[in-house]
């Protein structure tokens, strides 16, 4: 009787996040792969143009290393806080928790966007700008991207702090946080690349 | 009542092993960029010992990333995301392998042409 009540308890809560999460959070799953191949084709054709300087500067004479491992920093703490963000929502049912760290991740996020523009400005302030070089130009392009997935990321996380504290965690928006989470830690795996393939491996 | 407790117990005990891999995912991959930061910073290896060891400290922080922060269900019954994101992976390494293979023997098969449009090619006086 016991077995058989805490079965059903956990049939139910299963069926529950089975009738529309499971198959709208794959479907951000595969986005997230198709965008993979996106992001591989342009790692392909940075590292294929990372020497093609054309009397331009070299990677190691314009990166700041110290500056770069900053903004992963900072990306991996709103990627954690994100996920704990997740967790209040779905375990706890905390509405204030949840959109607490949901308010640091916007945060954190922000403050990496602004760095990463800060480091555009600053480069084609010093005339290293895409039209440079090929090399500059797979740079930014493949930087712009990443920093376009963020700022989506920051527009879809605003709207959805917003969602929440007016309509409390449904389960509709509790799939949709969950949804952003991935999508977050997807931006920050791809941040993970750039930091070793960009940045570090210019200084090699 | 202690029927309701024991399921609230266990979804406590998800919680908490949910909480646990965040931490230790996050540790792990601040420690892994910290590694690979220092190693490229201080330079206290040779230049190809560096470029190894920086692609294995990614590819290790990719791995933790994956199974720490999107909790890739490797266990549990319908595999259609594990099984999604392997054919990723191989089109991905089909594409990068790949274009650096083709590019790299298209340079080398241009060596023995004389460079246009460059300042290198230019015979001096």
């Amino acid at each position: 009787m016991k077995e058989n009540f805490k079965e059903n308890m956990i049939q139910k809560k299963e069926g529950e996040i089975e009738k529309g999460g499971s198959k709208s959070i794959f479907g951000v799953w595969i986005y997230l792969m198709s965008d993979c191949l996106l992001f591989a084709s342009l790692f392909a054709t940075f590292v294929i143009l990372r020497h093609a300087t054309n009397g331009g500067p070299s990677g190691a004479e314009i990166f700041d290393l110290h500056f770069v491992f900053a903004e992963t920093v900072l990306l991996l703490a709103s990627s954690f806080t994100l996920g704990i963000a997740t967790l209040y929502a779905h375990h706890e049912g905390s509405k204030k928790k949840a959109l607490r760290f949901i308010a640091i991740t916007f945060i954190l996020g922000l403050a990496f966007l602004f760095m990463e523009t800060y480091e555009f400005m600053k480069l084609i302030g010093e005339g290293h700008g895409p039209d440079k070089s090929a090399f500059l130009s797979a740079f930014f392009t493949l930087l712009g991207v990443h920093g376009l997935h963020v700022l989506f990321g920051l527009v879809w996380m605003a709207v959805l702090y917003i969602q929440i504290a007016k309509r409390g965690l449904q389960h509709a928006l509790i799939d949709r946080l969950s949804a952003l989470s991935l999508f977050w830690h997807f931006i920050d795996i791809i941040w993970i690349f750039i930091f070793t393939i960009v940045y570090l491996m210019a200084f090699v | 009542m202690i029927k309701t407790f024991e399921v609230l117990d266990e979804n406590f005990e998800s919680s908490k092993r949910a909480f646990t891999s965040y931490v230790v995912g996050f540790l792990l991959s601040l420690a892994l960029s910290f590694m690979s930061f220092f190693i490229i910073v201080k330079g206290i290896v040779s230049s190809y010992l560096a470029l190894l060891t920086i692609i294995i400290l990614g590819v290790i922080q990719l791995l933790v990333q994956v199974f720490f922060f999107l909790h890739l269900p490797i266990k549990r019954k319908p595999y259609w995301n594990v099984l999604v994101f392997f054919f990723t992976l191989i089109i991905v390494s089909f594409l990068v392998i790949g274009s650096l293979w083709i590019m790299y023997h298209l340079n080398m098969n241009m060596m023995g042409m004389p460079p246009f449009n460059s300042n290198e090619g230019r015979i001096p006086q």
